[in-house]
């Protein structure tokens, strides 16, 4: 199965790819063996994500995912963002092969691991409000 | 788009316009069964054993020992199989192969290994070549089958052929050659060579996709994969594929008429590239550089992902492959780039070009121009590329 236009839109011009110096919270998901990392950073203004910006090393999906899970985050109240699911990510990307169904996942994680930083760096346990982010179980290479 | 720059050839290639023509009677004019006694079947059946003849000496065989098949893997799966089961008769239950097979021997192996036969996978070491010392330590009592692939169809290592083929000969055991990617690429003679069985598909030089050959040396047994009719003189039946096995013939000939002077050009060409694309940092080559297919270039970059890669190339009009996992559909990156000891993370970063004879200096200026630029922007957005930079990430 091929890439829908969206997501080559999204790989080819992906949406707030950078870095944010003085993040509020970042997080980083995946890993090189298995050929993807996310790294999320986001800015919170009171409960809203005001900014947000990734870095990935990644397939053409794991960008695509990053680049739209961003776009759909941004501006919006902490407790939606972590209601965001991969199937989201992958609807507004007009699907995902089914062998890249892992990179949204990564992507859903990604949002996640920076929310958790977030309220770490202020003293709050994320535990309870974000819930266990689990480890690259989707991926079947050994860690 | 500017430019479009095929690249891919160890996919599949172009069939050649002298080729088309070729084939293109066999649809209309003489499309007879080449089985039936009409005009029209004899007039298919004497272009199909000119055809034969046309392949038997461009392998330095005689056209009784030349099959038709569907392609590559057919011939890999009826090599393997058949050689296996009649060997076992004999008790010989051990099969010698390489770590970065074609997946069609791979799993041919792997199948066999159901059925209780054993394997032995022989390293390939950093350079992608098996040792010949390493085979001829291998082999067996039981030794039934070696199968040794001519060139690998990732990194381009060619194998030492001869070689093997001497070993095994001095140790009477058969031995087959996939032989895809070298056909009509390198000069192959299977009788100075010393191979046994050895099989090819049409489309790697220029010939139609679907159609390949086997040669099996006279004497050896080897049974029926696909049993029916009294083709291939009751050797592989259905009804032949005429056309495919006419435009194979005449792209053959025509790659082994031209196979130094492609050669010399396209060697040429893929060490510019090579050269060109080291100068990025942290790239490296995969495989052996001089015992190498000559229009094979495979090479990975640090920090970023192939299919990334290769989809950004595309973007540019340029189609070359990779090795990622993530073009294959699986998570594990290439066994032909791990078997050659690279770590997993590296691996994730190859990129595949393979030329021919229809790719031109310009191509190579194209891609020396775009890559680059690409390789930094997929770097700038890459966390790992950031770590490798600082040392907090090291390396091979």
């Amino acid at each position: 199965m091929a890439y829908s236009e969206k997501v080559m839109d999204h790989f080819a011009n992906p949406r707030n790819v950078g870095e944010i110096p003085d993040a509020d919270g970042v997080g980083e998901v995946g890993n090189p063996k298995c050929g993807d990392i996310m790294r999320m950073y986001i800015k919170v203004n009171g409960d809203v994500i005001s900014d947000v910006k990734f870095k990935t090393f990644g397939c053409g999906a794991a960008i695509a995912t990053s680049s739209m899970a961003t776009e759909l985050i941004k501006g919006k109240k902490i407790e939606d963002a972590l209601k965001l699911t991969n199937k989201a990510v992958m609807e507004a990307l007009d699907g995902l092969p089914p062998v890249k169904v892992h990179c949204s996942v990564l992507a859903e994680q990604a949002i996640k691991a920076a929310v958790s930083d977030y309220y770490k760096r202020k003293g709050i346990d994320p535990l309870p409000i974000v819930g266990e982010i689990p480890g690259c179980e989707s991926c079947a290479c050994e860690v | 788009m500017g430019r479009f720059v095929y690249a891919d050839n160890a996919a599949t290639t172009p069939v050649s316009k002298a080729v088309l023509e070729a084939m293109e009677p066999f649809y209309t004019q003489y499309y007879g069964n080449p089985s039936s006694l009409y005009s029209v079947g004899r007039a298919a059946k004497k272009p199909l054993e000119l055809a034969r003849e046309k392949v038997a000496q461009c392998l330095g065989a005689k056209p009784n020992e030349i099959y038709f098949t569907s392609g590559g893997s057919e011939g890999d799966n009826w090599a393997i199989k058949g050689v296996a089961h009649e060997q076992s008769k004999k008790g010989k239950k051990h099969i010698i192969t390489s770590k970065f097979e074609h997946h069609a021997v791979l799993h041919s192996c792997e199948a066999l290994e159901r059925e209780g036969f054993e394997v032995t996978y022989l390293d390939v070491h950093e350079n992608g070549l098996v040792r010949p010392e390493e085979l001829e330590a291998a082999i067996r009592e039981d030794t039934a089958l070696v199968t040794i692939m001519y060139a690998n169809n990732e990194i381009g290592t060619i194998q030492p052929i001869p070689e093997i083929g001497a070993i095994c000969k001095k140790h009477g055991v058969i031995f087959h050659t996939d032989a895809v990617q070298a056909v009509g690429h390198v000069h192959i003679n299977v009788k100075e060579q010393n191979i046994d069985i050895l099989s090819l598909s049409a489309h790697k030089f220029h010939g139609p996709k679907g159609i390949g050959a086997i040669y099996i040396r006279s004497g050896i047994r080897c049974p029926n994969l696909i049993d029916g009719g009294a083709q291939e003189r009751g050797r592989r039946a259905g009804t032949e594929n005429v056309a495919s096995i006419v435009g194979m013939s005449v792209a053959l000939e025509e790659a082994c008429k031209n196979i130094d002077a492609n050669a010399q050009r396209l060697s040429k060409m893929r060490d510019r590239l090579i050269d060109g694309l080291l100068k990025i940092e942290r790239s490296r080559v995969n495989g052996d550089r001089v015992k190498r297919l000559p229009g094979n270039v495979n090479m990975c970059f640090e920090g970023i992902e192939g299919e990334s890669l290769l989809l950004s190339l595309d973007l540019q009009g340029i189609c070359v492959s990779s090795g990622s996992a993530c073009t294959s559909g699986s998570l594990d990156p290439s066994h032909v780039l791990l078997a050659i000891g690279l770590p997993h993370e590296i691996a994730h970063g190859s990129l595949r070009i393979t030329l021919s004879d229809q790719n031109t200096e310009e191509d190579i200026d194209y891609i020396l121009e775009v890559l680059p630029p690409i390789i930094e922007r997929l770097r700038s957005m890459s966390p790992l590329w950031e770590e490798i930079v600082k040392g907090q990430k090291k390396f091979a």
